[in-house]
């Protein structure tokens, strides 16, 4: 497959693996937090662990938008199709999400409640056009990268003066993400997290540029390269941050420059600044609330804005008191560390978000394994 | 009194209108338009002795040796697709699991479930094509059933077929019979029916070239069980792929398996469409492929019998069976690394065979 298979050649593989083998040094071990749960997914699909030194350790941070969401929001989206009678648009990975009291879309769903799933926001506003006597309602979820799409929506929305479209907005910012996770405690103070660098998102990247992280390079010392999602991409960036951390440099690299430019995709940034505003405050699963982290839509677009025509109040839930998704989206917990890692939670009856998730931790570990679970178990352990 | 031309015989029945008519409920009635379905539809594709007795059973004469029986409901959506429909895949799916037995098919049985106002044209269409497979496969559909259902409380066509056929001596297939040292072989290219079925949704615009590889396996396998009779497992990869296939059978069996990526069939074309759709071939729906699982040394005579028949002309070696109290598959990567391969969690996409 051209533009794809080149990007995962076995052979460059083992020839990178052998140059990383090489530069590491002896005396030191490399933490490395992957942002993405596209590089979480990339490293147990194909691999990586097996081919790198044992000084790299990947921590896993929290970039998987499916797994950020708190509970509140989930049921204020089941609030939505059942009690508001509206047909709820919105991503697959969002349907199997657990909500409060052993609920889902998928489950709320079985119970009647009109939820569709959808590929795209065209797909939701092509709903509202066939359904003109029905409110639909477009579940808005991700990072920068699923943004400009949604603002697309809703720009068309007001151009056609589409009466039954709204949007539930929960779109979330990387950088605050990013911030939060080097201020908080377990990083900044105990230092219980070893971070010595970033693996920089790749996607979201495309559209916000390199520019952003050059603040935590500066401010907290630590290197960010951005890397594309294919393993080869990975390897390569997991060379660069050697290389630096070697070198005592802390700077912001793009790996991924067959994409990312420093100023990002200017036209998106536009779109999205033109419908959506920040938001003063919003709460994360397992980072909770952190200040300026999620847009809002604007006032221009209010009659759009779902959270506004039906008057959603958000009610903080707390997770699972057994589930440990909050710590292992901070990194500070591994999927193994979880008691109910692999037992009473798995992807078919999954207790926290980050084992429903393609892109989740605890997902990726459980299907893809490392060499087997026990051995997994064991290294945790 | 000169005679009418216009005027009608007696006993002259308006022939079914499989041009433009639609099902009725009456068709399913016990009535006379049911019957009329059966002797103008049915009867005529499917025609054998069995059925021209026209009871409500039929009566069949045993057969020397082990008998095999296997039932399949078949509710794919779309009921036509590129390499198929859903007539012939209620033929194959079940001929199929007949087959994996080592078995040689005799009889069908085929239930239909229809729903009103389904168009009698594209009924015949399916029952013609379901009459084909069969008689290219050399087994009859000895007896049947149909039923509708009001409209709105179907989707058009459900065909449950069963079928019945006899294992040769000497011929012990079985998923529990994987042994640590086996060969893992498949017949050819992986996920084509998946993907064939997945392009014609209309949520997903995409478009693709790849057919189903909706076939029946009953000469291939011939082939493979002629060649070794020592064959110990065989599957179709259905629904969940070559993933829930080697897992089922790794469970069965208490064993592990490792399977080499590099050496697993998938065309490019569903290979890229998988890469789009962000699915893994290795779970993605096949209808005319088998596993085979084989002690070593017969390992390279199974391969020789299956490359010698059309449907097995791209088949390979990808793995072995390995001691594994777990019952693990793993993978090792075309990348160096090792990874499993766990079954497939939840539904890949319903309703594809």
């Amino acid at each position: 497959m051209k533009y794809v298979d080149e990007f995962r050649d076995g052979k460059v593989a083992r020839s990178l693996a052998r140059t990383i083998a090489d530069e590491v040094r002896p005396d030191r071990r490399y933490h490395l937090m992957e942002f993405c749960g596209g590089h979480t997914h990339a490293i147990s699909r194909y691999g990586l662990r097996d081919l790198l030194p044992s000084a790299i350790r990947f921590i896993h941070g929290p970039g998987c938008p499916v797994c950020v969401l708190p509970i509140g929001r989930i049921d204020s989206a089941i609030e939505l199709a059942r009690d508001h009678g509206v047909i709820l648009c919105s991503y697959g990975d969002t349907m199997r999400v657990p909500a409060s009291g052993r609920t889902s879309l998928l489950r709320a769903k079985a119970e009647g409640a009109d939820i569709r799933m959808v590929y795209s926001s065209a797909d939701a506003l092509k709903i509202a056009r066939e359904n003109p006597d029905r409110e639909v309602v477009f579940f808005a979820i991700g990072f920068e990268t699923t943004t400009p799409p949604t603002a697309v929506a809703l720009r068309q929305a007001r151009e056609e003066g589409l009466k039954n479209f709204s949007v539930f907005a929960n779109h979330v910012l990387t950088p605050s993400a990013i911030q939060n996770i080097l201020e908080s405690p377990e990083v900044r103070d105990l230092g219980t997290v070893p971070l010595d660098g970033f693996i920089g998102p790749s996607h979201v990247s495309t559209i916000i540029g390199s520019q952003p992280y050059e603040f935590f390079a500066e401010e907290f010392q630590k290197p960010v390269v951005i890397a594309g999602f294919e393993p080869l991409d990975v390897l390569q960036s997991v060379l660069m941050l050697v290389r630096q951390l070697n070198e005592g440099r802390a700077e912001v690299e793009n790996q991924f420059s067959r994409a990312v430019t420093r100023e990002g995709n200017l036209k998106a940034q536009g779109l999205v600044a033109e419908v959506f505003e920040l938001r003063d405050r919003f709460e994360w699963r397992g980072l909770g609330e952190v200040p300026y982290s999620a847009l809002r839509i604007r006032e221009a677009y209010r009659d759009f804005d779902a959270e506004v025509r039906f008057d959603l109040p958000y009610r903080s839930v707390p997770d699972h008191k057994a589930c440990e998704c909050g710590a292992i989206l901070r990194g500070v917990k591994q999927p193994q560390d979880c008691k109910v890692f692999g037992t009473v939670c798995t992807p078919d009856n999954p207790l926290g978000s980050c084992m429903v998730s393609a892109e989740g931790a605890c997902a990726a570990y459980y299907t893809y394994g490392q060499f087997t679970k026990d051995s997994a178990v064991a290294e945790a352990s | 009194m000169s005679e009418n031309p216009k005027r009608t015989r007696r006993g002259y029945i308006r022939p079914l209108d499989l041009k433009h008519g639609k099902v009725e409920l009456s068709h399913g009635g016990g009535g006379r338009a049911m019957s009329q379905l059966i002797d103008e539809l049915f009867q005529p594709a499917f025609d054998n002795p069995y059925l021209r007795q026209a009871n409500d059973q039929a009566l069949l004469t045993r057969p020397e040796g082990r008998i095999v029986m296997a039932t399949d409901s078949h509710v794919v959506s779309p009921l036509f697709f590129p390499g198929g429909d859903i007539g012939s895949l209620a033929v194959h799916g079940t001929l199929n699991d007949v087959a994996t037995s080592g078995a040689r098919p005799l009889w069908l049985s085929a239930g239909f479930i229809l729903e009103e106002g389904f168009p009698l044209a594209d009924l015949k269409r399916i029952v013609d094509s379901m009459a084909a497979a069969a008689r290219t496969a050399g087994v009859q559909v000895v007896t049947g059933d149909t039923k509708v259902v009001e409209r709105g409380k179907g989707d058009g066509v459900f065909i449950n077929t069963t079928g019945v056929g006899v294992v040769p001596e000497g011929i012990e297939i079985s998923g529990d019979r994987a042994r640590p040292g086996d060969r893992i072989l498949v017949s050819g290219f992986l996920g084509d029916h998946g993907v064939a079925i997945m392009s014609l949704r209309e949520n997903l615009s995409f478009s693709t070239t790849i057919e189903s590889d909706s076939a029946a396996l009953h000469e291939l396998i011939a082939g493979m069980v002629a060649a070794a009779p020592e064959i110990h497992c065989l599957r179709d990869p259905t629904r969940g792929g070559l993933a829930a296939t080697l897992n089922e059978i790794a469970r069965q069996s208490g064993v592990g398996m490792v399977v080499r990526e590099d050496a697993i069939p998938v065309r490019e074309e569903v290979d890229a469409a998988c890469e789009l759709l962000g699915l893994d071939p290795l779970y993605v729906a096949n209808e005319g492929k088998v596993v085979a699982i084989c002690p070593p040394d017969s390992a390279e005579a199974v391969l020789a019998a299956m490359r010698a028949h059309p449907l097995g002309r791209d088949a390979v070696i990808i793995g072995e069976v390995i001691a594994d109290e777990h019952g693990f598959v793993q993978m090792e990567t075309s990348f160096g690394g090792r990874r499993n391969v766990d079954w497939i969690s939840g539904e890949q996409l319903p309703r594809i065979c």
